[in-house]
């Protein structure tokens, strides 16, 4: 098990820079992220890392060693693929021991192992069967475990979970989590879905048009996203645009909008705050002091959307329109057309350096 | 499964016909009826056009054992078939992994094209054409003197290396388009997923390509192995004296000898004897793939 070092990674194909001056700390045993929407670089960062394309410039090094330039199979990592990629002319256990097997692994070791693995990803007793009998999620912990069973020094998933459904993504979410921390692996995995990624990883890097957005645990990213696009790729935000003020940004109309967190700028600058739904009160105003230093914004309700444990209001002011998520508690609905009051506190929002 | 299939089949079956008819139709006319007409010419002591008298018999089947030349013709014809084969797997898979798995795009259809060509010119011609390259003071011989320091003589003309060449040429496009179309089917990711595991390219091929592209390897095997066996044209036109086999044997009692009955009786053997080696075969090949 090891570390990956990727160090200014570039990578072109044709006029198109799919990798561009990337690089990331993937921690020993760490369970990553690499977020992004398609065409953003993440799978080809992943291949990278893999072995199945070379950079054109920069250095990949594993536990260590630079690997940039060590083809796929001498690597020691292990891959699942978004389709699990399994072998349709062996059988289950056969697809589990091809790694052990082509190593030259004596039979008697290979049959333990590959028995340990399948047991660990809970499919002990369906070694004899043949991949096109599995369901889609015992497809994809066959994949697992055959790419785990030759003690690979990296983990590399590439979406996954892409292709199960909702309820069995959120079982194998789970499972993938903590079949992950039970053997300790420095684990690598590409998705678009930020809830995944939230829920998932120790840390996050965000990519965007192949270039390193921002890295960081997903705690520090939804808080304090540095850019607009990781303020909304990651979660939902409204964003503010005006110049900076020193503590917060002043808008066109005047307003004052107070940020007790991200980029420090100077004065006059242009800038943006974000703010995540969920930290915004929304109000019919009356009786209620404006004392505290919130920000405070006046809105009417456009549309209310409910979803059960919560609502989403959509509010709009000057020109924006502004999200609300509010759970429901029982207490007063707004109806749509309503005069509002928006209230939320400096702390719940972040200064972003315009780019 | 199968059951399940059956009656998918059957209830099927009355809206399929008007589909289904056309072909069968055609291949009863066109198949059954002159083949039907052969069995019974096999079984007739003389061909009675002329009207001559003419009886039943099982002589013409008997010439086939009471004579050894005949057997030593068609285990000439059958080694034939499987060195043609076998030379057809040697060039035609590479080229078929080639198109799949290397070629995108343009180029890949201007090698296919190639591929197919010799599909599209006559028999015939192509043979000749061959004659003409292989011959004492042909083109290959006018070639290699002309590029070779020393003087060498070239003649594979009327040899039996001839007549595998000939075959080859003809019949090695099968065998590309089988294999092109199950290597084509693997997914690239199937390759990705081997090497990620730690295999050579090597223990790739052996392992996961070539199992899955068994099938496509056995289709090309029977398209080409059976008209082969029975081939009469390459033989005869590139092997001159050496090329007598059990398909120019047959050939000359339709043509020369005119005696129907036994060419017909021959005929019923090789078909029988080519369906015994596929009955065989297919179980074994089956597992393999």
């Amino acid at each position: 098990m090891a570390g990956v070092q990727v160090s200014n990674v570039s990578r072109s194909f044709g006029a198109h820079k799919a990798l561009d001056d990337v690089s990331i700390d993937f921690a020993d045993g760490g369970f990553y992220a690499l977020l992004g929407p398609s065409g953003s670089g993440k799978t080809t960062l992943l291949r990278q890392i893999a072995g199945f394309d070379f950079p054109d410039s920069g250095r990949i090094a594993i536990g260590g060693e630079s690997v940039e330039r060590v083809p796929v199979e001498k690597r020691r990592i292990g891959m699942v693929f978004q389709n699990y990629a399994l072998f349709p002319n062996m059988s289950v256990a056969d697809n589990v021991a091809f790694g052990l097997s082509v190593r030259g692994e004596p039979k008697a070791t290979t049959a333990t192992e590959v028995q340990r693995a399948l047991d660990l990803v809970q499919l002990s007793k369906l070694g004899g069967r043949r991949p096109h009998q599995l369901s889609g999620g015992q497809r994809q912990r066959v994949a697992l475990a055959r790419a785990i069973v030759t003690k690979p020094r990296v983990l590399l998933l590439d979406e996954p979970l892409g292709a199960l459904d909702k309820a069995l993504r959120v079982d194998m979410q789970i499972e993938l989590k903590r079949i992950q921390r039970e053997i300790g692996i420095t684990t690598i995995f590409v998705t678009h879905d930020q809830e995944e990624a939230l829920t998932m990883s120790d840390r996050i890097g965000i990519l965007r048009d192949g270039r390193l957005v921002q890295e960081g645990p997903p705690e520090e990213i939804y808080d304090r996203p540095q850019s607009e696009f990781a303020a909304t790729f990651l979660g939902d935000a409204n964003i503010f645009r005006g110049d900076a003020t020193g503590d917060g940004i002043r808008l066109s109309d005047g307003t004052a909008i107070a940020a007790g967190a991200g980029a420090k700028l100077t004065a006059g600058a242009r800038a943006s705050c974000a703010v995540r739904p969920e930290r915004i009160q929304i109000s019919t105003g009356a009786g209620r002091s404006d004392a505290g230093g919130a920000n405070v914004l006046n809105g009417q309700v456009s549309k209310r959307i409910f979803a059960g444990s919560n609502s989403t209001y959509f509010v709009d002011r000057d020109g924006q329109t502004l999200k609300v998520i509010i759970q429901n508690t029982g207490a007063e609905r707004l109806a749509e057309g309503q005069d509002v009051v928006l209230r939320w506190s400096p702390e719940s929002t972040v200064l972003i350096a315009a780019v | 499964m199968a059951a399940q299939g059956a009656t998918a089949t059957r209830s099927g079956l009355r809206s399929a016909l008007p589909l289904l008819a056309p072909a069968y139709l055609w291949l009863t006319v066109a198949i059954f009826l002159p083949l039907s007409a052969m069995v019974f010419f096999s079984f007739m002591t003389e061909l009675s056009l002329s009207g001559k008298p003419w009886a039943f018999t099982l002589g013409n089947y008997a010439a086939f054992f009471s004579q050894s030349l005949y057997l030593t013709l068609l285990l000439a014809s059958l080694r034939l078939g499987l060195e043609v084969t076998l030379w057809c797997i040697v060039i035609g898979y590479p080229a078929a992994y080639v198109l799949a798995k290397v070629l995108k795009g343009r180029s890949r259809e201007a090698i296919f094209l190639l591929v197919i060509l010799p599909f599209w010119s006559n028999g015939l011609v192509r043979i000749f054409s061959w004659a003409m390259v292989l011959r004492e003071g042909g083109i290959l011989d006018t070639a290699l003197n002309a590029v070779l320091p020393f003087k060498i003589n070239i003649d594979l003309m009327y040899s039996y290396p001839a007549v595998i060449i000939g075959l080859v040429h003809s019949y090695v496009p099968y065998m590309v388009l089988t294999c092109y179309l199950t290597l084509q089917a693997i997914d690239d990711s199937l390759i990705e997923a081997g090497r990620s595991l730690g295999a050579t390219r090597l223990q790739v091929l052996k392992r996961i390509i070539i199992p899955l592209s068994m099938p496509g390897l056995v289709a090309g095997a029977a398209l080409i192995f059976v008209p082969v066996v029975g081939s009469f044209m390459e033989p005869r036109i590139l092997g001159g004296r050496t090329g007598t086999f059990y398909g120019t044997v047959i050939e000359d009692q339709f043509v020369a000898v005119f005696n129907w009955p036994l060419g017909a009786a021959l005929s019923f053997i090789l078909l029988a004897v080519v369906l015994v080696i596929l009955a065989v075969a297919s179980p074994v090949l089956r597992r393999a793939a």
